[in-house]
């Protein structure tokens, strides 16, 4: 069953926290990846694999540029779910 | 009248590495040098790649020069003569020739004329591809001893202004010397390529190009994301099935000798592969920078030298790059 918006958010909430060591309740819908949350690209491509794997969706890599807020990123896996 | 019986070559069991040598470029060349160019900073790259500084060479230090270099090293720590190298394979995509090749002036200038010489391209993949042959010509019977060269001199190719890739380059040589052994000292080799990334690191332009005058000297890009990506992901996939067709599991390896692509490549490889901790992961990097096919025969030379890995022990060793090529094996250490 396709998750919910909000379970989407909160799993990738704990993959940007294993990652990158940020706390989970700091990733919200608005903020963006690079400016507010500070997370290079290098990061953000780990963050995608593991976010691939975990939500059982493709992200290609053409895709990762438009996904700039945490809120960007949430609506393209719910809606490739 | 009967037909008389061919000869063929008697087969050896097993084959080992028996020395390495290592050449690097005469400069240290630190962030600071090259951030100007590309709006950078040391910080910033450290954070990216890991690399505090780069050895390059100088005009008059060459590829060719290095590579003779480490050659001799490897010859004289092996017990060898020259004389007795039944091969000579040479790595690199820097050979500023398109013919002849480097192999053959490195056979003639070592010593080991007329040894078969000839050099291949597999960028970053280019001296597990040569060990992965070395192997297989040794325990064949078609040489006795071959000699593995991955050499680069890749600061001629490079642009300055280049944000994706030049900036983590540096020149060295690195060469080991394969021969017969009377135990199992290189595993099977997993290796191939995926072409159909062609197009995600390489040079910019061809030859043609230039001459015609429609680019200027082709240098070296990446997509580094996607690069990336399959370094860590697919080459995971690479590592573990070179472990499992060598019989062996990451608890058992001394060391990981991964190509020196970018310190984050590799520690995220050695996190997907569960590493344990006192498994030595080369970081080569910091201060050598990233020298494609010489990569993994220096960051092991530089192990083995130091005394963090112990001879006998067993490395995985696997390189990635250009094409996209790919190879890995499990090496008894030197």
């Amino acid at each position: 069953m396709a998750l919910s918006q909000s379970e989407v958010l909160a799993g990738l909430a704990e993959i940007v926290n294993d990652e990158t060591g940020i706390a989970a309740d700091a990733v919200q819908l608005d903020k963006s990846f690079t400016d507010d949350l500070d997370i290079d690209s290098i990061s953000m491509m780990t963050i995608v694999v593991n976010a691939e794997d975990k939500f059982g969706v493709k992200i290609p890599d053409e895709e990762v540029k438009n996904l700039v807020t945490v809120g960007d990123a949430v609506n393209f896996i719910t809606n490739a779910q | 009248m009967s037909q008389p019986t061919l000869n063929q070559y008697e087969t050896v069991k097993f084959s080992r590495i028996y020395s390495l040598g290592a050449a690097r470029g005469d400069l240290t060349v630190t962030n600071d040098d090259i951030a100007g160019p590309i709006d950078s900073s040391d910080e910033w790259i450290r954070q990216r790649t890991g690399i505090i500084t780069r050895r390059r060479a100088s005009k008059d230090l060459s590829l060719m020069d290095m590579a003779v270099s480490a050659s001799n090293e490897a010859i004289q720590k092996a017990g060898i003569e020259p004389s007795e190298i039944g091969a000579v394979i040479f790595s690199t995509i820097t050979h500023p020739y398109q013919t002849p090749s480097a192999a053959t002036l490195l056979a003639d200038k070592i010593g080991a004329n007329p040894a078969p010489a000839y050099d291949i391209s597999a960028a970053c993949a280019g001296y597990c591809y040569g060990i992965a042959q070395a192997d297989a010509l040794v325990r064949s019977g078609v040489a006795k001893y071959v000699l593995v060269v991955g050499g680069e001199k890749l600061s001629d190719f490079i642009d300055p202004t280049d944000r994706t890739i030049s900036f983590l380059l540096g020149d060295g040589a690195g060469a080991a010397i394969v021969g017969p052994s009377d135990t199992p000292g290189i595993s099977p080799s997993v290796w191939g390529s995926d072409g159909s990334h062609w197009d995600a690191v390489g040079m910019d332009a061809s030859l043609l190009e230039f001459r015609d005058g429609e680019h200027k000297w082709p240098t070296l890009r990446q997509e580094g994301l996607t690069v990336f990506k399959w370094a860590v992901w697919e080459m995971v996939k690479v590592a573990r099935e070179a472990l499992e067709v060598a019989g062996v599991k990451a608890e058992d390896l001394a060391a990981i000798v991964t190509h020196q692509a970018n310190i984050r490549i590799i520690d995220e490889l050695a996190k997907q592969l569960e590493v344990p901790e006192n498994v030595v992961v080369a970081r080569d990097i910091v201060h050598t920078g990233n020298t494609s096919a010489a990569s993994i025969p220096l960051a092991m030379h530089a192990l083995l030298e130091s005394g963090e890995v112990k001879s006998g022990g067993l490395a995985l060793e696997i390189g990635f790059g250009a094409g996209l090529a790919f190879g890995a094996q499990v090496v008894v250490l030197p």
